[in-house]
Formats: C-alpha cells, sequence, structure tokens
C-alpha cells in the first residue's frame, strides 16, 4: 500500500508533499515517514496519507467564460476618480 | 555516589551491557542493503545504529573508570574477555523471523535492564539509563509493531521458542521473571553469559581486522 | 494536467524548461528513457551499498562504524525514493529488482569493482561519491518533476557523505605512512573507474536523455568539473594520479588518457570482477526474504 507523507519543515509553515513509501498499514507508514523525514530531525510535523485517498483535481481552475475581473486587483481602476475627487477638494 | 568509584561489578555490568549493544548492532548491521524491503532496511538501520550509540556511550562511561577510551575498550580486547550474552553473538542473517524475534526479545529484556540501571545509585550511569531509556521507546515500538504483524505466523513462533533461553540469559536470574510474565512464557533454563557461540571467534576477527592492522593508529 | 500535445511541441516544451508530473500525457520514448534512466540510477544505489556495507562491520572507531552505518543508511533510502518515482512511471519495484538480478538492467560501473582496504572505504566516499554528485546536481532540472524533486533531497543528503569520505582520507594522510600508502593504493585503483564513470564523450546532440532533458548536462562537461574539483584536492594531499598524461591547458580544459570504452562497456553489461557475487547476494538474500513480502506488503491494510 502506498502512503504519501507531508512534512512541516519548520513551526508555523504550510506542510509541503515530501515523499512516498510502501508500508501494510498506518502503523508502518508512521514508522517509516519518521524515518525517511525526520531522521535528521528535518521535520517539526509528519503526516501520513493513504494515496488512495488523495484525489487529484483535473481542472484546477474554472476558465473565465464571464468576466469575473470584480475578484482582481487589476479589474480595478482608481487613478481617474482619485484625479477627480482630489481637485473637489482642492488637495491636487 | 557520584565522588567515589563504582563497585567494579556495577562496571562490570556496564562493560557486559556495552558489549551486548555492540555485538547486536553489529550483528544488526549485516541486514544493512539486504533487509526485506527498503523502507525497513532503512528503519532496522537506526536500530543498529541505536545499539552501537548506546555501547559507546556505555564504554565512555566504564572507561573513565577503568582508564583508556571507549575504541579501546570496544575493539582492543581479546575475545575472552568480551562479557556478552551469547544472545547477540547468534548470526540470524537472513533469517527475518529470527531477527524480528531476537529484536522483540531483547527490547524487552532490556527495558527491564534499563529500567533497574535508572535506580542506580551512580548517577552518571542512572543518567545514561534515562537517555537510553527514551531512544528505546522508538526500539520498542519498531519491534512491537513487526510483533503485531508476524504473531501467529509459524516460522516467527518457532524463531521465539529457539531464542527463548538465550534472551532469559541477557537477564541477570532475579530479573527473569519480569522478561517471562512480559512475554508470556515460562522461565526454563537461561544460555548464561559465559562461554561464546561458535560465530563469535570470526565476528571478532573480522570486527577489528582494520584496527589491528594497524595497531595504535589514528582512524 | 498538460495538454496533450505532438512529439515535437512536447520536445520544444522540455527543452524550454517545461515540467512533466506522473499523470501528465507523454511520448511513448520518453516513459521508456525516463524509466531506463532512473531505474539504473536506483539500481546503483542498491548495488553501491554493497561494497561499503562490508566496511561498517570492519569500522576501526565507533565514529567511522555509525558515520558509515549512516552514509549507506541513506543510499539505501535514495533507492527507495528513485524507485518509487519509476513504480509510478509503470514498473513495479520488484521487477526492477528482477531484472537487476537478472544481469538485464545496468547499474554504474564502479560498483562492478571489489574493494580491498580501509583506504578504498575513504576514496570511494570522498571522490566516487564527489563524481556521483555532480551528476546529480545536474538531475535537479530535469524535466519529469517528481525526478527533479526527489533529487534535491538526495543531493542535499549526500553533502554528508563528502565530508565523511573526506575526514576519513585526511585521517590517513595524517597518520601513519602504511595508512598513508592505503590511501595512494586505492587511488591508483579507483581511477580507472573514475574516468569511466561519466561516459564516453558523445555530443549533447546526440545523447537522448539529454534532447528529453533528463539530464541536463554533457558526459565530457561532467567528467571536466569533476576535474576542476578533485584535482587540486588529490594533488594538495601529496598524492599521485596515475595518469602521466593529466593536466590542465591554458583554457583549463583538462587533458587526460582516453579512458577504455570497450572497458567500460564489458563491465556495465555484467562482467566487472565483483558483479557476479554482489548479484549474487542480492538474489540470495532477497529468495530468503521473499516471504516476508508475501506476508506484509502484499495484502492491503
Amino acid at each position: 500500500m502506498i502512503w504519501e507523507v507531508f512534512r512541516q519543515e519548520r513551526e508555523g509553515q504550510p506542510f509541503t508533499h515530501g515523499g512516498s513509501l510502501e508500508a501494510p498499514n498506518r502503523e508502518f507508514a508512521e514508522a517509516y515517514a519518521v524515518e525517511f523525514y525526520g531522521r535528521r530531525a528535518e521535520s517539526v510535523a509528519l503526516w501520513v496519507v493513504p494515496r488512495e485517498e488523495i484525489s487529484d483535481i483535473e481542472d484546477p481552475y474554472v476558465a473565465d467564460v464571464f468576466d469575473r475581473d470584480y475578484r482582481r486587483v487589476d479589474g480595478y481602476s482608481l487613478k481617474v476618480k482619485l484625479r477627480e475627487a482630489r481637485e473637489r477638494a482642492g488637495t491636487a | 555516589m557520584s565522588a567515589q568509584a563504582p563497585p567494579s561489578s556495577l562496571v562490570e555490568t556496564v562493560l557486559a551491557f556495552a558489549d551486548d549493544e555492540l555485538v547486536l548492532g553489529w550483528r544488526d548491521s549485516e541486514w544493512t542493503g539486504v533487509a526485506p524491503f527498503l523502507e525497513e532496511d532503512v528503519a532496522f538501520s537506526s536500530i543498529a545504529q541505536g545499539e552501537i550509540g548506546h555501547a559507546r556511550a556505555l564504554y565512555e562511561l566504564a572507561a573513565g573508570v577503568l582508564g583508556g577510551d571507549a575504541d579501546a575498550l570496544a575493539f582492543d580486547r581479546a575475545p575472552e574477555e568480551y562479557r556478552c550474552a551469547p544472545f547477540v553473538e547468534l548470526q540470524l542473517v537472513h533469517d527475518w523471523a529470527a531477527t524480528v524475534a531476537r529484536h522483540w526479545l531483547y527490547e524487552t529484556a532490556d527495558a527491564i535492564r534499563v529500567a533497574d540501571l535508572m535506580e542506580s545509585d551512580w548517577d552518571e550511569l542512572s543518567g545514561l539509563a534515562a537517555k537510553m531509556d527514551r531512544e528505546e521507546a522508538y526500539h520498542r515500538m519498531h519491534a512491537q509493531m513487526w510483533r503485531d504483524k508476524l504473531g501467529g505466523d509459524e516460522r516467527f513462533e518457532a524463531a521465539v521458542e529457539r531464542l527463548w533461553p538465550y534472551a532469559l540469559g541477557v537477564l541477570e536470574p532475579g530479573q527473569r521473571g519480569r522478561l517471562a510474565e512480559l512475554v508470556g512464557r515460562d522461565e526454563v533454563a537461561a544460555v548464561d553469559r559465559g562461554a561464546h557461540e561458535d560465530s563469535f571467534a570470526a565476528l571478532h576477527e573480522e570486527m577489528t581486522m582494520v584496527r589491528r592492522s594497524i595497531p595504535g593508529a589514528a582512524w | 494536467m498538460l495538454e496533450r500535445m505532438s512529439e515535437e511541441e512536447f520536445r520544444a516544451y522540455v527543452r524550454e524548461g517545461g515540467q512533466v508530473e506522473t499523470g501528465d500525457p507523454m511520448p511513448d520514448d520518453y516513459r521508456k528513457a525516463l524509466i531506463k534512466f532512473i531505474e539504473m540510477h536506483g539500481n546503483s544505489e542498491l548495488m553501491g551499498v554493497l561494497p561499503e556495507r562490508e566496511w561498517i562491520l570492519r569500522a576501526p572507531t565507533l565514529q567511522r562504524k555509525l558515520a558509515l552505518t549512516a552514509k549507506v543508511q541513506d543510499e539505501v533510502g535514495h533507492g527507495q525514493l528513485i524507485y518509487r518515482v519509476v513504480e509510478d512511471l509503470g514498473k513495479p519495484r520488484e521487477a526492477c529488482f528482477d531484472d537487476l538480478i537478472a544481469g538485464k538492467t545496468k547499474f554504474h560501473n564502479v560498483f562492478h569493482y571489489p574493494t580491498k582496504a580501509w583506504g578504498d572505504v575513504g576514496v570511494i566516499a570522498w571522490l566516487v561519491d564527489a563524481a556521483a554528485i555532480i551528476s546529480q546536481k545536474a538531475l535537479l532540472k530535469c524535466s519529469y518533476a517528481p525526478y527533479a524533486r526527489i533529487m534535491k533531497k538526495i543531493c542535499w543528503e549526500e553533502s554528508f557523505h563528502i565530508l565523511h569520505g573526506r575526514d576519513v582520507v585526511l585521517a590517513l594522510m595524517t597518520g601513519t605512512d602504511e595508512q598513508r600508502e592505503l590511501v595512494q593504493e586505492a587511488l591508483d585503483r579507483w581511477w580507472g573507474p573514475l574516468m569511466q564513470f561519466h561516459g564516453n564523450p558523445i555530443p549533447a546532440e546526440q545523447d537522448p536523455m539529454y534532447q528529453w532533458r533528463i539530464k541536463s548536462q554533457a558526459n565530457e562537461e561532467a567528467r571536466q568539473q569533476f576535474f576542476d574539483g578533485y584535482v587540486p584536492q588529490i594533488w594538495e594531499l601529496g598524492l599521485t594520479v596515475p595518469d602521466p598524461a593529466l593536466r590542465q591547458d591554458d583554457e583549463g580544459v583538462w587533458h587526460y588518457t582516453e579512458p577504455d570504452w570497450d572497458e567500460l562497456k564489458w563491465v556495465v553489461t555484467g562482467h566487472g570482477p565483483a558483479t557476479e557475487r554482489r548479484l549474487g547476494l542480492r538474489r540470495a538474500s532477497r529468495e530468503e526474504t521473499a516471504w516476508v513480502r508475501r506476508a506484509v506488503l502484499a495484502d492491503a491494510a
């Protein structure tokens, strides 16, 4: 059975994928994860997950069919309105 | 007891323990690269390193009283001077069932031995035993993991049966009852320390061949 | 996930630095080349363990025993990482071992040679590992991302190995005359295989592994890098390189006696002095532990 190992390099950091290993059950998987990703104290935390529990999402991004620029920074252009507002306030 | 020298019987105990760890670590190292599968190869190698590391610490402790250094005690004595139990001398590679049977029995016996040493009046020894106990927790877990997997398997049970008298020989007579209880077997006549296994001469020869090739050299 | 593309588009994609993941559509030839290359690497890690493990048992101090055990442990660990990548590409680990033992797949020339003395331990960890690390660093840019990722971990762990090797050699070179002689003698024997290690100098354009960006360094480039890094280290200890033709020209290019490429081919096709014995050891231990794999790995949790 294949298990995926996720590791945290330093406290507070995100967990990242470390690698995979073969083990008959969770007990063995945990022991081996410690060996492979912790024997040099290189990880402060470890997770193991059976590979079959992980799904690979084929399409991580639904293509923009309709314009959704209101969700992005480049959807906003303040320059013109800001100049007009400053002129009205006499602070231009 | 930290200002005066510990009794020689206690130093003998430390030396015997060091010899056990050294020789078992040596036997366990025979699996390096040829263990049943790669993940276990790496894990078992850590066990072997742990044992050698404990041997080193114990030899250093003994050297503090006897003189010399850890390497001299580990490698420069004549075969008859080693105090290891026959149990650790048995060459078990490539028999994995026997290897994990020994691993499980030895770790169980060691837990008793270490617990007693943690109560020692010799402060340095009790301190070292406490440190070893922390590392041994991983060894015990690993041994139990294999016992859970192979328990009931004919090969494993036959190996435990065969090795049981040897396992008892690791401990002092007063400790053996506790081992029997933990393992769930009746106490039998133990294979005591004293005479070495036939294979020990060859082990010692190989273990010391480089060191003996240029006596007194630094490596 | 990558879009499906023609082989020509794929070649251009990887040439420009494009990355490929496990499930991505890829040309058959690319997948086959990957498996062949990566499997040989895994085989080499596993066979490289065998010359070194004997010396764990013979290490002359407790520190050396521990260091050597840890080094060999790393190499077995690298084997695990590498075979996992091969398995995810479609060739199971057991099939890899079957082929290795049957002599159907290759491993690096250096692991076909016997070791003779403690001097070999130092020279192997210092120079053979150095030669390997040069190739491994170049693999960090491999187009196949899972392999590039494990190479990062492998290179990090290898950094300890070279230091250990150099430490062993320096202890010998500052020891007795007999100890110094051990190093020179080992160097004399290992230099030939070391020169062959990076392979014959085929131009990058003719090397399919380079074209697929599996390797990103030509063979000769790796060898020149080895000279640059390690000949000065060898000379500064007063050691002699057993090649009278070895010299560096005004442009910094190293000239040397051309290795016997036929010999290299002969050795890696299973005819090295230690090949049979080592494969035999693998075969025997594998047979005796087959029941463990069946009992432990075959059934799902």
